[in-house]
């Protein structure tokens, strides 16, 4: 399709202080496409926190979005671990996350749950010791 | 309320982004959780942490929060200032601890939005 636009970023887990520049951009072109606000916050939060979970549960990946006129669809996909059990992973307040990881403010188990609030549909492909792809839609 | 008088009811002061003190700010959050600041979408909020990294600015920018408040004399530093000003957040620093910052505000009127009574 002629008015579909992609774009590929990779996520680093090397620097911290980056995480979310990939969210920030796409926020930032939705923004000059002139999407309607309600649907630039539901994705830049879904985004944002599948990308953080990359860089801090999965040493970080690929990050793949499509825009069209009647949706947008992200794909996050990293060779970290893998989710053992997502139906566990999934709950509200559940998170392995280490100590180091909640000083910096993450760690609340809340981020899975946001991603399925905000997104209109959420799919996880997970393996054990091979990786994760989350892939969101957010309707236009 | 607006910025400024969220500022003044604080005695606090800006760190950065006076220019945009005089928005209006509609209900507040505060949380040094960022992943439970951005269960709830507020409308116009001004977010209260305790937690100083530039991902705080980044969950501010997702949200569209309107300024942040950094409780305990936290002090960002010159890529979070450089962060906020791109985005024109202003950030704004008080000695009040979370709980007292929180206080003050609601005080003067400011809520936490519906989240409550979608909680429960
Ligand atoms: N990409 C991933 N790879 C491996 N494990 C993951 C991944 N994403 C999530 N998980 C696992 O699922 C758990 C729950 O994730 P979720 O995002 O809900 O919470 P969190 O990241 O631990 O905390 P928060 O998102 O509130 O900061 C994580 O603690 C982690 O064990
Ligand atoms: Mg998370």
């Amino acid at each position: 399709m002629s008015d579909s636009i992609k774009m590929t970023y990779t996520v680093s887990d090397t620097d911290f202080t980056r995480a979310g520049e990939a969210s920030s951009d796409v926020k930032k072109r939705l923004r000059q496409m002139g999407c309607d606000p309600e649907v630039i916050r539901k994705v830049a939060i879904a985004m944002y926190e599948g990308e953080i979970n990359m860089v801090i549960h999965a040493n970080g990946g690929e990050i793949e979005v499509e825009i069209t006129p009647e949706d947008i669809t992200m794909v996050l996909k990293d060779k970290g671990p893998g989710i053992p059990d997502i139906e566990k992973a999934m709950q509200a307040g559940y998170s392995t996350a280490p100590e180091n990881v909640r000083a910096l403010g993450f760690g609340a188990g809340m981020g899975l749950p946001n991603m399925k609030k905000y997104s209109d549909e959420m799919n996880i492909e997970t393996t054990v010791g091979v990786g994760t792809t989350v892939t969101m839609k957010v309707h236009q | 309320m607006t910025i400024k008088e969220v500022q003044e009811a604080l005695g606090a002061r800006f760190v950065s982004g006076e220019q945009w003190a005089d928005r209006e700010v509609h209900m507040a959050c505060g949380s040094d959780m960022m992943s439970d600041v951005l269960a709830f979408v507020k409308d116009r909020a001004v977010l209260l942490t305790g937690l100083c990294n530039p991902q705080v600015i980044r969950t501010a920018e997702m949200m569209d929060v309107v300024a942040i408040v950094f409780v305990r004399s936290k002090k960002p530093d010159e890529q979070m200032i450089e962060l906020a000003e791109e985005r024109e957040i202003p950030l704004i620093c008080t000695g009040h601890r979370m709980f007292s910052a929180c206080g003050i505000l609601y005080e003067k009127g400011l809520r936490g939005g519906a989240d409550y009574e979608r909680l429960h």
